[in-house]
């Protein structure tokens, strides 16, 4: 072990998760810069913060995508606007993140880098920081490069309420872009599709947007961010928790070409695939133009669209094609795409 | 997107549908989507909704995983639990259920089992584990035939000693034969007016294959596209065959299926594979000449021969009647244990399983 890290050519080791003086050189040399302030830098074994009064939301999130690094974003930033965007929809402000790393022994110290910086980067887009981590390093063949597992901690306002009992029949469907990119950038790039039209991940954090939003005195009923499963998954679980169904129009679902182009390719449905970048809002009939026009105004959310509308009756998810035919949209079985987040 | 939206024009479909409501003036048309890409189209595009009252779709057994029986998934399973085996399938196949476990069940046991989108990815996997034997575990009717041929051939070229095809390929036509002939040997009529013809075999096989099946039970044929609008023409063409009392071989898919068929696919099929003198199928029972083998010229390449595979006796679920989903005897919600004990989460039969097959499809869309 020499006195300073090789970050051209090194790569982890056992010795990095040991807590002895390879394990305060990968944390000097490698995260700390990456992440620098000042209560990261104490070093203490916990991390201390004022609170105001009021609400506290947590929020964790594992990351073991793969690849690591993807057509428009990396696990590191990834990592960051997951928990982040999850305290986000809940209505409060992220303040706060947490993150521990399991690494694989021998993933280059080069690539770690890359990924430190890019979580820095993204933490500082988001206007959180990080103020506690953990190492660890695992035996070869015994994790898959880089797992990362964030926590974030926000500041609800006060009074607000996002339940889903909060939505009524009538209300509007709205989405914050165009949907699946996420998951058919990974899967295009896990595969090796040979596509020539390169789709990047919508990964971005939608704090800002949703503080737009809620600054903008629009009435939300409900918000979610469509991960793991996409939109259809997210809708299912609201109306499964609403009690009553949403209709969607085929025709006003906004996907990108080349995610359609993907998904006839290989026969899945982008209603299902990840977005790391939007956000799903559900408010009253009579707010949906004003809160939709707020939506387009951000930069997070130029392409937002009114996709659907809460009804009463059964808790199904329909989508209605363009000749009046409908179909039953249900929860998947099991992954589509494995490890995308 | 160009070969994709003017199939689905919305005026086009109205137009179509409107055709069919006027024409279909029988009390009963009862026509069988052979196919389980034209079953999951049908449900995809709300299509079983839209039609006529009259027109009944019966679903086929024209689905790779649902017609493979449970006898050839437990070979599969013991082929993948060999140590030095690395397992390559399609992602379809790792839930079937075999007698006893599933391919998906072995792997979190420990055995390495991949997903392949090509059987060349799997030659790719033997190229670069040599020190592993590498199966592929073919499936599937004439369509995916000539990619595990090529595969075959690549393995040749690349002088592989570690490359395996575990080959469960089956016939269409036969298949055809063995609804009809299974409902002739009983008391029961045969209970269906037409068939919509399977779209991308007969890419490789051609619209001629059909004429002796056709002629011989005296059922018209409509090969058909995937797309609504395809959909909707073909099921126009039977209705119309059936009305004037024609029976006929006719091609709704003629942008992708010439009538001689790919005469380099068929090339390479009749150089690659053999007929077996017969083959289990999930739910017809033992076809003769209905499925494929190696030939011997690729004998070395043959999982079958290599590890000696002994393919027994399984064991269905006894509440599962997949064999009668599967000769469109009954639809799926006529299944006792359809959406309850049987779902795309716990499937008891095949047909629950690949989104293809008539069961999933009416869970999923239903």
């Amino acid at each position: 072990m020499g006195r300073s890290l090789n970050l051209k050519h090194g790569v982890v080791e056992l010795a990095h998760g040991s807590g002895g003086r390879a394990s305060a050189l990968l944390t000097k040399e490698l995260f700390l810069p990456a992440l620098a302030n000042a209560e990261l830098c104490k070093a203490d074994d916990g991390a201390v913060f004022a609170v105001e009064a009021g609400r506290l939301v947590v929020s964790t999130d594992s990351h073991v995508i793969s690849p690591l690094f993807f057509p428009g974003g990396d696990i590191g930033s990834l990592s960051v606007f997951g928990s982040v965007n999850d305290v986000a929809v809940m209505g409060a402000k992220p303040q706060h993140l947490t993150a521990g790393f399991i690494l694989e022994e021998g993933y280059p110290l080069a690539d770690l880098k890359r990924i430190a910086e890019s979580m820095g980067q993204a933490a500082k887009a988001c206007g959180v920081s990080v103020i506690a981590a953990d190492t660890k390093v695992v035996k070869r063949g015994e994790a898959d490069d880089v797992f990362i597992t964030t926590t974030c901690i926000g500041l609800m306002p006060e009074g607000l309420n996002l339940d889903a009992s909060n939505i009524q029949s009538g209300d509007q469907v709205l989405i914050s872009g165009s949907m699946g990119e996420h998951g058919a950038a990974v899967l295009a790039s896990r595969e090796d599709l040979g596509l020539h039209a390169a789709i990047e991940s919508d990964s971005q954090p939608v704090h800002g947007l949703v503080n737009a939003l809620l600054n903008s005195g629009a009435k939300i009923h409900f918000m979610r961010d469509p991960t793991r499963g996409g939109v259809a998954t997210v809708l299912n679980e609201v109306v499964n928790m609403a009690g009553k169904g949403i209709k969607m129009d085929e025709q006003v679902l906004p996907v990108r070409e080349p995610v359609r182009a993907v998904s006839e390719l290989l026969g899945l449905d982008p209603l299902y695939f990840a977005c790391e970048g939007r956000v799903v809002v559900i408010c009253a009939a009579a707010d949906a133009e004003q809160t939709l026009k707020v939506m387009q105004a951000h930069p997070a959310g130029l392409g937002s669209v009114n996709i659907g509308e809460v009804v009463d009756g059964l808790p199904h998810l329909t989508v209605r094609n363009s000749w009046g035919g409908e179909r039953i949209v249900n929860m998947l079985a099991g992954d589509q795409l494995p490890r995308i987040c | 997107m160009k070969y994709v939206d003017e199939y689905r024009d919305p005026a086009r479909m109205k137009r179509l549908l409107a055709q069919l409501h006027t024409e279909a003036t029988t009390d009963s048309y009862r026509l069988m989507e052979f196919c389980g890409g034209h079953t999951h189209a049908l449900y995809r595009y709300g299509l079983v909704s839209a039609l006529p009252d009259c027109i009944t779709m019966v679903h086929g057994p024209g689905c790779p995983v649902c017609v493979l029986p449970a006898a050839r998934i437990d070979a599969a399973v013991e082929l993948a639990k060999k140590d030095g085996v690395i397992f390559c399938s399609y992602g379809d196949m790792l839930r079937v259920p075999g007698s006893g476990q599933s391919l998906l069940g072995v792997r979190a046991a420990g055995a390495d089992v991949r997903v392949v989108y090509s059987p060349l990815d799997a030659v790719k996997t033997a190229l670069d584990n040599l020190n592993f034997q590498v199966v592929f575990f073919a499936v599937g009717f004439e369509t995916t035939m000539p990619a595990t041929a090529l595969a075959v051939k690549e393995a040749q070229r690349l002088k592989l000693k570690n490359f395996f095809v575990f080959c469960n390929h089956v016939l269409t036509p036969p298949a055809i034969r063995g609804i009809f002939a299974s409902d002739e040997s009983s008391d029961e009529p045969v209970n269906v007016h037409g068939i919509v013809g399977p779209g991308h075999v007969s890419a490789v096989i051609g619209s001629d294959a059909y004429g002796l099946v056709v002629n011989e039970f005296n059922t018209p044929l409509v090969i058909s596209g995937f797309e609504p609008v395809d959909l909707l023409e073909s099921i126009l063409m039977l209705v119309r065959q059936i009305n004037e009392g024609r029976v006929e071989v006719e091609n709704q898919y003629r942008r992708v299926v010439a009538q001689a068929g790919n005469a380099k696919a068929i090339a390479l099929l009749d150089d690659v594979f053999v007929l077996r003198g017969e083959f289990e199928w999930r739910g017809l029972g033992m076809m003769p000449r209905s499925a494929s083998a190696l030939a011997n010229r690729y004998a070395q390449f043959d999982a079958e021969k290599f590890f000696e595979v002994i393919v027994g006796q399984g064991k269905e679920h006894p509440a599962c009647v997949c064999p009668d989903v599967l000769r469109g005897k009954i639809q799926p919600e006529q299944c006792k244990v359809f959406g309850k004990a049987c779902t795309p989460e716990t499937p008891l039969g095949a047909c629950m399983v690949s989104s293809e097959g008539a069961c999933a499809a009416a869970f999923q869309y239903g």
